[in-house]
């Protein structure tokens, strides 16, 4: 139980896929601007992901793997990932309009999160059972969806401020968005 | 062999994702608006975002389920507003109601004071970084022309003379990009039918604002109190104009002692169609301004103190009052009481 204990603070501190990995900014620059559909974005992004790597897992064990395809990864798990965040739009579309709004077109874009696919490649790499696999990439999302949360209510907070015209908008949010790196940086001294 | 395995195994995965996606759009099918997706194949598909909506989508969007009007699209011609119309199921909207940007200042190089000479980048925003700019009013239009160089439409230009900026009403978009470019504020989009219009933004009063300024509004309130039909209010030391209320009377132009508030298009008059008129006095009951002159049952004619209200036009039961444009200026003493009419002696039949 304990290693799982380990996973789940690593990806959410330690090794985190945004602050630590640099994965995955364009929605983390994107979608921070409001805590609310930041929310929204954290909560798809967690959907998508630990769905993605379980198909994933699925996809490499009985597919890949018997062919010889390992290769294939990229391709393959791309394909599955583009898939998944079709399905979760027609869903939100129908069941959730008003995340489906809110998310506009970053919703797509979660195709193209480079998380997503770091994620499942980072599992498949690590040959983990089924369960690990799933729970890892949950624990990824978590936090990215951590830093994705933080990072809105640090905007939030600079959206009132008052900036120097040349740092309003994106160049101050990177700028904090840098500190925030250097500050997760600090956890890598955590042990167990 | 092994390049046959992997395309076999990658396409059954397509096949099989295709599949899965078909059964998913089928469960989760939203019943879409077959007008939205009309209108969104029409719209530029620019997504300038000139109609305040995210996009040529959200506008479509907006559009078909009526919360937009159907001319939202401020950059679509007139033939595109018109197709979305009949899309709709409305009328043509009135073209002549559109909007363009209007340069709230007419504070030039002779009325406007200026604190220092500015030799700096030739651009509004680095001007407004020294002293909130060079003039001595710090509502005015520093006339640097960053709304000249945002403008997709080649709309607005610099007057060399009055280094105010002008806008080309025929091309002007109404995309507002002018007004989110300006750092003194001094655009605003505005409908082209506006008869009368405030242009000045400086909200202080009286001699504060004649120190700075021959041509700002100093606030007191003569066009509030000059307007017959209560269209405007003082809010912050300026007239608001309620052009839903506004009938372009120009009293208000007329009374502005340093024409801060200005009439924009030339002043129209009431004309009695003389052999359609039964002499019914509705119009003269009506007209404010004491214009209409006529006994009962005999022919009205207009005389000179006629503003172009229309008040009589569209009061007129047998429509034959005309506006048209003004040949000769407005003279208020050609005015007769207001009081009824007195009814002449009707010829006996």
């Amino acid at each position: 139980m304990s290693e799982y204990l380990v996973v789940f603070i690593g990806y959410l501190l330690m090794n985190n896929y945004v602050m630590g990995q640099t994965l995955g900014l364009c929605p983390f620059m994107g979608v921070s601007k409001r805590y609310d559909t930041a929310k929204g974005m954290g909560m798809a992004v967690i959907f998508v992901i630990t769905l993605a790597s379980f198909v994933t897992w699925l996809v490499n064990e009985y597919l890949l793997l018997p062919f010889g395809l390992e290769y294939m990864q990229t391709i393959a798990f791309i394909l599955v990932i583009a898939v998944l965040v079709q399905i979760v739009e027609m869903a939100l579309k129908k069941m959730l309009p008003v995340l489906y709004q809110a998310l506009g077109v970053y919703l797509p874009l979660i195709t193209t999160n480079c998380v997503v696919l770091g994620v499942t490649l980072d599992n498949a790499s690590a040959e983990m059972n089924l369960l690990m696999s799933t729970f890892c990439g949950f624990a990824a999302s978590v936090g990215f969806t951590f830093a994705l949360l933080l990072f809105a209510c640090i905007r939030e907070k600079l959206a009132l401020s008052k900036m120097p015209k040349w740092m309003d908008g994106f160049p101050g949010a990177l700028i904090a968005a840098g500190l925030m790196a250097i500050a997760f940086k600090g956890f890598s001294g955590l042990s167990f | 062999m092994e390049i046959m395995i992997a395309a076999l195994v990658l396409g059954a995965m397509g096949i099989v994702f295709g599949l899965v996606l078909t059964a998913t759009s089928k469960i989760f099918a939203v019943p879409s608006d077959p007008r939205r997706d009309a209108v969104r194949d029409i719209l530029p598909g620019a997504n300038c975002g000139g109609c305040g909506y995210p996009g040529c989508d959200g506008c479509a969007d907006a559009i078909a389920s009526g919360k937009a009007p159907v001319d939202a699209c401020p950059v679509c011609s007139a033939e595109v507003k018109a197709k979305i119309a009949e899309i709709m199921g409305q009328e043509t909207p009135d073209a002549s109601n559109r909007k363009i940007a209007r340069v709230l200042c007419q504070g030039d190089c002779e009325s406007a004071k200026q604190k220092f000479e500015y030799q700096g980048i030739q651009d509004c925003n680095a001007a407004c970084t020294v002293g909130e700019g060079y003039k001595s009013c710090k509502f005015a239009c520093l006339g640097l022309g960053t709304c000249v160089k945002v403008c997709p439409f080649d709309a607005i230009h610099i007057n060399p003379e009055t280094k105010l900026p002008v806008v080309d009403e025929e091309k002007c978009a109404a995309c507002g990009k002018c007004v989110a470019a300006c750092p003194k504020h001094v655009l605003e989009l505005a409908s082209v039918k506006n008869e009368v219009a405030l242009l000045c933004r400086n909200t202080d009063k009286l001699k504060a604002v004649m120190d700075v300024c021959k041509t700002g509004c100093i606030g007191c309130q003569k066009c509030a109190k000059a307007c017959k039909f209560e269209a405007i209010t003082m809010v912050n030391n300026l007239p608001v104009i309620d052009y839903e209320k506004c009938r372009g009377c120009r009293m208000c132009a007329e009374a502005c002692p340093t024409g801060a508030i200005t009439a924009l298009k030339p002043r129209q008059v009431a004309e009695i169609d003389q052999s359609g008129c039964i002499g019914c006095t509705i119009c003269a009951k009506n007209c404010k301004f004491g214009a209409i002159e006529g006994s009962l049952k005999h022919p009205h004619k207009v005389n000179a103190a006629c503003t172009g209200c229309g008040v009589c036009a569209s009061k007129c039961p047998k429509k034959v009052i005309t506006m048209k444009e003004a040949t000769e200026p407005r003279d208020p003493k050609a005015a007769v009481e207001a009081a009824p009419v007195k009814p002449a002696e009707a010829p006996k039949a």
